[in-house]
């Protein structure tokens, strides 16, 4: 079978399931998803929503109960035996006892078509720290070499599982600087993640998963206009909640101190209606819901979007 | 040419590891000075006729040679903690070329532990006719077969954190009951027992340079059998923990 498809990445009905201290875990409960060569997708949701049981399918590491999963018009063993498949998998420590530069290598050795073993070093930015072993490097370090790994096939297919966990604000930039300008070979890219901005940067579009199923699935900028499209901030400190939600194009009012923010299917409606009504309204401001109210609307998990949030700032 | 490229990989970065080289080779040294140098001259060992630094270089050879080949088992066990395992899987590199690649290694500290063992028993004197020699030395490699695939097994069943006392253990345990410190004799509980261990018949094969006799039909049947079945648990094993959720 040649790997020569339209199609960079296709699962059809694929569902996994799985047991659990006695419990089956559905995991995935059959999802459609089609990812056209040259895309780069975000694969967003809470933690347990079945993101990295997906991505073990796609990768061939484990098998769907039901349903197919194709890479390039072929099995992700087949795709991976040919060398299209480059995958970032989750933490986990690197191999002990080796150079950067000799585990790259090896790993380069291993494929049929692989990139340069410095043009790959060059690319993750890992040319400074080559002769470094591996178990002396810090966290964004050991993501970097993770990342040659996954280029150093020169794969079709593309796979990072939260990429950028432990990298500071400056390399995770430069992170996607790099993936940006090797996305711009045609090469097909899938990335988990839950910072919500990476998608709504560099991703074209975005699936989301709850509860192992997808939730939404299109480009960000729709994902976003599925939820109300804009949201209006303005300081007016003694303005009845309920009234401002019944203003003409408003969904949802909110208080934040001073400040009330209204979500809006029409902002137009609403501005026009907020400056009669309330004439002391000031320092208005409208601006486009960012894709993590999106998140927050589709998948209806608060809380893990919260905590995800949390760790975001934290680290940021 | 891509599994050469891992088993050179793979031995690069176990023989780099300075702790495991200090234990691995280094322990069996150290206790064979301790132990037969001050019996250099003893070669009436417990009435039986055989020189001491003899038995016990043989003895150590059979157990280094065991350690070394389990050993894979324990560097299986830690890569599968590390994710390294997973991300081996999503390269061409064959399962068959992997095992090679382990067997090969464990086979390479097993050999380097042997060497300097014989190096160290001719510092103290030991002589032996080449063929007898040639004859233990294949014998042990033959020997050591079933239990490189108990350390894939093992790799492939415990966790890193359970697997050192695992194997430390095992091994001490098959060690005694199999004759590597002391004489068994040749009747009795213990005797009995041994005859159905492939590390009776590791001991065994390093006994040839004692005068002892070859392995009889008995010792090839065990040893092949023992091979067959931890092939397939290890098989077994390492399907059941690759086919994870």
């Amino acid at each position: 079978m040649q790997l020569d498809n339209m199609i960079g990445v296709e699962l059809r009905g694929a569902a996994k399931s799985y047991r659990n201290a006695g419990t089956v875990v559905h995991a995935v409960r059959g999802i459609d998803v089609s990812i056209p060569r040259g895309e780069t997708v975000a694969l967003l949701g809470p933690n347990g929503a079945g993101k990295s049981t997906t991505i073990d399918m796609v990768l061939g590491l484990s098998s769907p109960d039901s349903g197919t999963v194709s890479l390039l018009g072929g099995g992700p063993r087949e795709a991976v035996g040919h060398g299209m498949v480059g995958a970032m998998l989750q933490a986990g420590a690197l191999i002990r006892d080796v150079k950067v530069r000799e585990l790259v290598a090896m790993m380069a050795a291993l494929q049929p078509h692989p990139l340069e073993v410095d043009e790959a070093l060059a690319l993750a930015g890992l040319a400074d720290i080559a002769d470094r072993r591996t178990h002396k490097l810090s966290g964004g370090q050991a993501q970097r070499v993770r990342f040659a790994i996954a280029l150093v096939p020169d794969p079709a297919i593309l796979i990072l599982d939260e990429p950028t966990v432990g990298m500071d604000v400056e390399a995770r930039r430069a992170f996607w600087l790099s993936v940006r300008d090797f996305a711009a070979h045609g090469k097909t890219i899938i990335f988990a993640t839950h910072y919500l901005e990476e998608a709504d940067a560099y991703a074209d579009r975005a699936v989301l998963m709850a509860h192992g199923r997808v939730v939404a699935d299109g480009p960000t900028s729709e994902i976003r206009a599925q939820v109300g499209t804009r949201t209006i901030r303005a300081t007016l400190p003694d303005a009845d909640l309920t009234a401002l939600a019944s203003l003409p194009g408003v969904t949802a009012a909110d208080r934040r101190g001073e400040s009330i923010v209204l979500v809006c299917t029409d902002s137009d409606a609403a501005i026009r209606a907020l400056v009669d009504a309330y004439p002391d309204a000031r320092d208005m401001e409208i601006a486009s819901a960012g894709l993590e109210d999106a998140f927050i609307e589709l998948t209806g998990d608060r809380d893990e979007t919260t905590a995800a949030t949390e760790r975001r700032e934290a680290l940021v | 040419m891509s599994s050469l490229a891992y088993t050179r990989f793979e031995l690069v970065r176990t023989f780099r590891n300075a702790r495991l080289m200090v234990f691995a080779l280094g322990f069996p040294l150290v206790l064979f000075f301790i132990i037969a140098a001050p019996n250099r001259n003893e070669h009436n060992f417990n009435g039986s006729g055989i020189s001491i630094p003899l038995y016990y270089m043989v003895g150590l050879v059979a157990f280094g040679g065991m350690s070394g080949l389990i050993s894979s088992g324990t560097r299986i066990a830690t890569e599968r903690t590390d994710g390294w395992t997973r991300q081996l899987r999503i390269t061409p590199l064959k399962t068959t070329a992997y095992f090679c690649a382990k067997v090969g290694t464990g086979y390479a500290l097993a050999g380097s532990t042997m060497i300097l063992l014989y190096a160290s028993g001719l510092s103290l004197g030991v002589s032996l006719g080449a063929a007898r020699w040639l004859e233990m030395t294949g014998l042990i490699l033959v020997a050591l077969v079933p239990f490189a695939a108990l350390g894939i097994l093992l790799g492939h069943l415990l966790t890193a954190d359970s697997i050192g006392p695992a194997v430390g253990g095992l091994v001490s345990l098959l060690a005694l009951v199999s004759g590597t410190w002391f004489p068994l004799g040749s009747h009795g509980f213990l005797h009995d027992i041994a005859q159905f261990l492939p590390s009776y018949w590791l001991v065994r094969a390093s006994h040839v340079s004692l005068g002892g006799q070859a392995w009889t039909a008995g010792g090839w049947i065990v040893v092949a059998a023992w091979t067959v079945v931890l092939v397939t648990l290890a098989r077994f094993a390492y399907l059941r923990d690759t086919a994870r959720v």
